[in-house]
């Protein structure tokens, strides 16, 4: 199922280095045809159709189509992804339309805190079980 | 700046190298910031964007590894029996005893993870109740999964010190002391240019291998794999080269999924409670129950072995009383029924389409194409069941396989056996007793590994592998605190490497202008084709789907005799542009990976799981003789192999 640009949509993520499509996908399949200043996906039997292109564009210029060589054509499965939610449109071959929202995240984007209210490490503990905020003695016991 | 013939080159030091950016990688970016001291230099290189790389990428719809007040020991039982006895219970139990710690900070970094009526408010660290799937997993919504745990890696070493896009391809030896690693080499896939890094220690965590075998799609659909499709068997590879001792790479995983799309079974089994049934209606794991008795203890436990479920199935395609479904239609029909009976008939259809919802969602989470699979074939669950399917074989050593690498285990769980440090054992030799321990280390010195890496040990999933990178990275830190004045020497110049690493470039360069089509010319192989003879080889010789799973000894050897052919002409590979490269040195790495299952596959003389593989000259289990690890490695002089057993040992009772 490899994700496909729309042309009219899509503007090179104009004036940036990179296009995000390129920085994101995860088989470096997103290219950048310079003379069109359009993406594009270079290599569509690799895509795992992980949708992390789809995602990420500024522009919703992304979509994906179902495998030619296996599915009937006419579907669609379509996201739209926010800081807190996802919202899924499916679009059946026959027409039908389902939609659903899940959460994906509790905290803002960037917002993570990693060591506050944390213990400190202690050197001498490093070589034993445990973590830095989980001490050996703390540790689950195996087998109790 | 450096052109497509003559790349520039950087060298870098460092005192920790990373390899790798998935949950391993972050777990161990997340842990060690805690631990060094100022001034230590720890690098990050991913050949993706951390954000969206390895496993996780795509997102998840539960964590398959949280254990809650369950001990560590009866996890440990649980994947002994799952992969046919043969795993290191001093690894699992300390993956056991780590792995809630990790899923917690999943958690308070912003992982919304379900919890039980009334606790939906209370974290899992204060002792909310989640709500598993199974007796070890737990649901989540999961689709930011791998941004959210990519954040906290970045933000703990800091951008600085992480390099997206630079595929390292070879691990690389110290100059003067043996069996030491003191760097790595790759390539930016986006310039013209190499690294090579010198490093003190070095934690390879590069995912398992896809697509050594040919997969059942063969056209646009190829990249539909079940692993990611970018995995390539660069960790196994690269440890291989580098003199490590691998385990268990006879070990393979074929899911059972949904066909075409491959995605996931397993909240259809556990949490809808939906049963597959052969082409007549029958409940295939009813009526081939006696043939669990065949594999004591393996098939007798509540859970029967993975492999041993494939085994009940693959009776019923091999016998013509396919195809395998999923009763999605029976399952939500029986659940509608009793919400009716308990709640009444309008509260039962708000149940119901949430449960419809959470249906799609284990799609939509973690593996979007099966979504577009329904679509486009009009399935509603509640209406229309579908067919399962095995796949293609994989390698892995974090779900339900366990080829990998051979490391220490920790101090205080490991036997004398499975722990080293300054002295690692040859082949098929204890370690000297009394040397100081570093858990998860190679037999190479300086090399450490986890998640998919680690071998004989399955089951660690994504939360798992997180916990295993940070209890691996502790270790890292201790062997470069205790090695301080070590400095590396390389052992082959930048030049060299570079020559090397951009050899398919120089045989495109060379050549392109032979024959008037780019694509057919006798002085070299596209990495595609090459890729797909490999895929060939390993797909009829070695039990791909083509044979359904099936080989013996003498196809085996002739895989071995096209093998050695295909690695010859390896080297005549060609890349036209930086991804092409790529692609060349991930089917270096994925040639490697394969050889190694065959040998290991050849060596072992019995079945040992029927359902992934049958060896049909040795269609057994033997655990009077086979009970053991099968390890090898390879000379990096010679490029010699060798196969040999270790003694097994059952840390926990049985």
């Amino acid at each position: 199922m490899p994700s496909f640009v729309i042309q009219s949509k899509c503007d090179g993520c104009k004036g940036q280095d990179k296009t995000a499509c390129m920085y994101i996908c995860p088989n470096n399949l997103m290219k950048l045809d310079k003379g069109r200043m359009k993406g594009f996906n270079q290599e569509p039997d690799q895509c795992w159709e992980c949708y992390s292109c789809v995602k990420i564009c500024p522009q919703q210029a992304i979509e994906v189509r179902a495998y030619a060589d296996i599915v009937p054509m006419g579907g669609a499965v379509i996201p739209l992804r926010g800081s807190d939610s996802i919202m899924w449109t499916i679009q059946f071959r026959n027409g039908n339309v389902k939609r659903f929202k899940f959460p994906i995240r509790t905290t803002a984007e960037g917002s993570i805190d990693l060591y506050t209210g944390k213990p400190n490490s202690e050197m001498s503990k490093l070589n034993d079980p445990g973590f830095f905020n989980l001490l050996a003695e703390d540790l689950p016991k195996v087998g109790a | 700046m450096g052109s497509f013939g003559n790349p520039d080159i950087e060298t870098v030091d460092t005192d920790i190298l990373i390899i790798g950016g998935g949950m391993a990688a972050c777990g161990a970016a997340y842990e060690v910031m805690r631990w060094a001291p100022a001034g230590t230099r720890i690098r990050l290189v991913d050949k993706a964007a951390m954000e969206r790389s390895g496993a996780v990428a795509q997102g998840l719809s539960a964590i398959n590894t949280y254990l809650g007040d369950q001990d560590p020991a009866d996890y440990a039982r649980m994947v002994a029996n799952d992969l046919m006895g043969i795993t290191r219970d001093d690894l699992c139990c300390d993956v056991g005893r780590h792995v809630d710690n990790s899923v917690q900070l999943f958690e308070e970094w912003g992982l919304p993870i379900w919890k039980q009526p009334g606790d939906e408010e209370k974290s899992l660290k204060d002792g909310g109740k989640p709500v598993r799937s199974g007796k070890w997993q737990i649901m989540i919504n999961g689709e930011s999964y791998k941004t959210i745990v990519a954040e906290a890696a970045k933000k703990a070493i800091g951008m600085e010190n992480i390099q997206e896009r630079i595929f390292i391809v070879k691990l690389l030896l110290d100059a003067k002391e043996e069996g030491r690693v003191a760097g790595a080499v790759g390539f930016s896939n986006r310039e013209d240019k190499i690294y090579v890094y010198t490093a003190k220690a070095i934690l390879l965590v590069a995912g398992g291998a896809v697509n050594v075998f040919r997969p059942r799609s063969v056209a646009e659909g190829m990249g539909r794999t079940w692993y990611p499709v970018w995995n390539a068997g660069s960790t196994y590879a690269m440890a291989l080269q580098s003199g490590a001792e691998l385990t268990m790479m006879e070990n393979r995983f074929v899911p059972a999924r949904f066909k075409d799309g491959y995605g996931p079974v397993g909240a259809w089994f556990l949490l809808f409670k939906a049963k597959a049934t052969n082409g007549r209606g029958e409940v295939y794991m009813d009526i081939n129950k006696e043939m669990l008795k065949d594999y004591p203890p393996y098939g007798l436990a509540k859970v029967p072995a993975t492999c041993l479920r494939n085994h009940l199935m693959m009776k019923e395609m091999r016998e013509g009383r396919g195809p395998i479904m999923m009763r999605t239609d029976l399952a939500l029909q029986a659940l509608a029924a009793s919400y009716e009976e308990e709640f009444g008939p309008k509260e039962a259809k708000k149940k119901i389409k949430h449960l419809e919802a959470e249906a799609w969602e284990d799609f939509l989470d973690m593996c979007i194409g099966q979504a577009g699979v329904w679509a486009g074939e009009n399935i509603e669950p509640e209406i229309t069941p579908s067919e399962l399917m095995p796949t293609e074989p994989y390698f892995l050593g974090s779900h339900s396989g366990c080829c990998g690498i051979w490391t220490t285990g920790p101090s205080d769980l490991a036997p004398q056996e499975w722990q080293w440090g300054d002295h690692p054992p040859k082949p098929g030799q204890d370690p000297q007793p009394g040397q100081k321990n570093y858990n998860r280390m190679t037999t190479v010195k300086g090399l450490f590994t986890a998640g998919d890496g680690v071998g004989a040990s399955g089951h660690k999933f994504s939360s798992g592998s997180h916990a295993e990178g940070r209890i691996a990275i502790k270790s890292v830190l201790q062997w470069v605190l205790d090695h301080k004045d070590y400095v590396p020497t390389l052992d082959k110049g930048a030049q060299e490497l570079a020559e090397e690493i951009y050899k398919p470039v120089r045989t495109y360069m060379e050549h392109k202008d032979y024959s008037t089509a780019e694509d057919v010319n006798p002085h070299y192989i596209t990495p595609r084709m090459l890729q797909a003879r490999l895929q060939k080889i390993m797909d009829e010789y070695v039990a791909g789907v083509g044979t359904m799973y099936t080989t013996n000894v003498t196809m085996m050897e002739i895989a071995v005799r096209k093998l050695t052919e295909l690695k010859k002409d390896s080297e005549k590979m060609m890349a036209r542009d930086l991804h092409e490269l790529m692609r060349a040195w991930e089917n270096y790495h994925r040639i490697f990976a394969g050889e190694a299952h065959l040998r290991h596959m050849l060596f072992r003389k019995e079945t040992r799981y029927p359902g992934f593989y049958y060896n049909m000259d040795y269609n057994f289990v033997d655990e009077e003789n086979w009970k053991c690890f099968v390890n090898s490695c390879i000379d990096p002089k010679t490029g010699e192999w060798s196969v040999f057993k270790r003694a097994h040992k059952d840390l926990v009772a049985k």
